[in-house]
């Protein structure tokens, strides 16, 4: 048996429930890490900056598994709903930290999604998502059939922006966020299939 | 040394930032964007021997060693708030002269109007330069009035130790007025000039920085408010602050008598 092959078959035995509980984690340990120290004189800016790469990383991670299936035939399908569940956790306490511990004004945070497009756009993301976790879930699959796929397309959009957010808010040129722009464009071309346009058109 | 009472100005309450976190929160994109990169990389910046080149219009132009200027200058402590662009702030005892006393050493002639600055560029010891997140040298600038200030020094220390190279050894401008990107680290050259120098973040964005770059709650940052502040080390709970105009220190409000603070951010 090939190495893909027994991974394969490996991965069928494990369940997924126990990587929930994982995934639920790095908040609680910023936050945990923030109040003892660890996270350094702003610990704010910090966990802020590390959930919202760690969202990033996420989404990334989920655009990646259909193209991995395809190119290298390894099957991580069944970890799919997990990665942007969490991703979207990520999101939420990125947003959450943003809200409560940085910014503090209620008016101010208003202003902030109006006026400043890097939030706008990355508020625009968070806005996407919603849907998508709502629905992540098997009654929805089956209860929306076909819509269901039309509304998760959203994904990709969602991505783009969370990409946009981070390449606008750094100051000068800088590498890290283009990296990650770079590989969402990539994945998003390696999923690219003519013919199953032409079937949705 | 002696200790004018007008540098303490509304500073009389303000209680230090530890050593601690002056030291290891730093931005010297140098070594690196992270907060933590120039304390962890600048180390390997040789700061002795460190010589000034002095050019432009003065009268007495040349290439000075850190020793021959420490020799004529007083020394004296300033603690001062330190408001970053970024909307963070300390407060930062520091040691070091006024910058007037160094401009008096060399002469200015009358036909100088403005201060350039400029930071040391040594590839071999400063791992940020290899990326173009600015157009190094790092440069920035004053205009003359600014720069003869009172409150405008060059500093070579904190709590009364040798500058730290993360903090910009052996010697940095520090212009408390101003968002903390126009106190320039590490200078290698001052030249006198007529017209308005080139300043890094300037060039990088003009839209979002200016030449000016005063402290002011009034005038927003194109992607974030500068009304309120985060003090460092209030730790996760710490309530914003209101950001004062020229970050408190209003004796320097003549200095721009008549102008447009938002035309000339």
């Amino acid at each position: 048996m090939d190495l893909v092959g027994r991974i394969n078959g490996a991965l069928r035995k494990v369940p997924t429930w126990p990587f929930y509980i994982l995934c639920a984690l790095p908040p609680f340990w910023f936050l945990f890490q923030g109040l003892s120290g660890a996270l350094g004189v702003d610990p704010v800016k910090v966990m802020e900056h590390r959930l919202g790469e760690l969202a990033l990383q996420f989404l990334v991670a989920g655009l990646a598994i259909s193209p991995m299936r395809r190119y290298l035939g390894l099957n991580l399908l069944k970890f799919r709903r997990l990665v942007g569940l969490a991703a979207f956790f990520y999101v939420c306490a990125h947003l959450l930290v943003w809200l409560v511990l940085d910014v503090q004004i209620p008016s101010q945070i208003w202003a902030d999604i109006l006026k400043r497009p890097y939030i706008t756009v990355g508020m625009a993301a968070f806005a996407l998502l919603i849907p998508l976790a709502v629905t992540s879930n098997m009654w929805s699959i089956r209860r929306m059939g076909a819509k269901w796929r039309q509304l998760h397309w959203l994904v990709y959009p969602a991505v783009l922006l969370g990409a946009l957010h981070f390449v606008m808010l750094v100051k000068g040129f800088q590498i890290e966020p283009l990296l990650y722009m770079g590989t969402i464009l990539v994945l998003l071309v390696l999923r690219y299939r003519p013919s199953r346009r032409r079937q949705m058109a | 040394g002696a200790l004018g009472t007008r540098t303490f100005a509304q500073g009389t309450d303000l209680t230090p930032n530890t050593y601690e976190e002056i030291t290891s929160y730093n931005n010297y994109y140098e070594f690196g964007t992270g907060k933590d990169d120039p304390a962890r990389y600048a180390d390997a910046l040789t700061t002795s021997p460190w010589s000034v080149k002095i050019d432009g219009l003065v009268d007495n132009p040349g290439v000075f060693s850190i020793g021959d200027i420490l020799a004529k200058m007083t020394i004296e402590e300033r603690i001062y708030r330190f408001r970053c662009v970024e909307a963070w702030s300390m407060v930062v005892p520091w040691n070091g002269f006024e910058f007037a006393d160094l401009l008096s050493m060399v002469g200015v002639q009358s036909s100088a109007k403005y201060v350039a600055f400029e930071t040391a560029l040594r590839p071999d010891e400063m791992p940020g330069v290899a990326y173009r997140v600015l157009d190094w040298p790092y440069v920035e600038g004053l205009r003359l009035d600014e720069a003869m200030h009172p409150l405008t020094i060059l500093a070579t220390g904190i709590y009364g130790k040798p500058i730290p190279n993360q903090n910009g050894a052996p010697l940095r401008l520090v212009v408390p007025w101003k968002y903390g990107f126009k106190s320039i680290k590490s200078i290698v050259r001052i030249t006198l000039t007529d017209s308005e120098p080139a300043t890094s973040w300037n060039k990088a964005g003009p839209n979002e920085y200016g030449f000016y770059s005063n402290v002011n709650p009034e005038v927003d940052h194109p992607r974030w408010s500068q009304a309120t502040e985060r003090a460092i080390g209030g730790g996760f709970f710490a309530k914003r602050q209101p950001t004062l105009m020229f970050n408190g220190y209003d004796e320097v409000a003549s200095l721009y008598d008549g102008m447009d603070l938002a035309k000339n951010f």
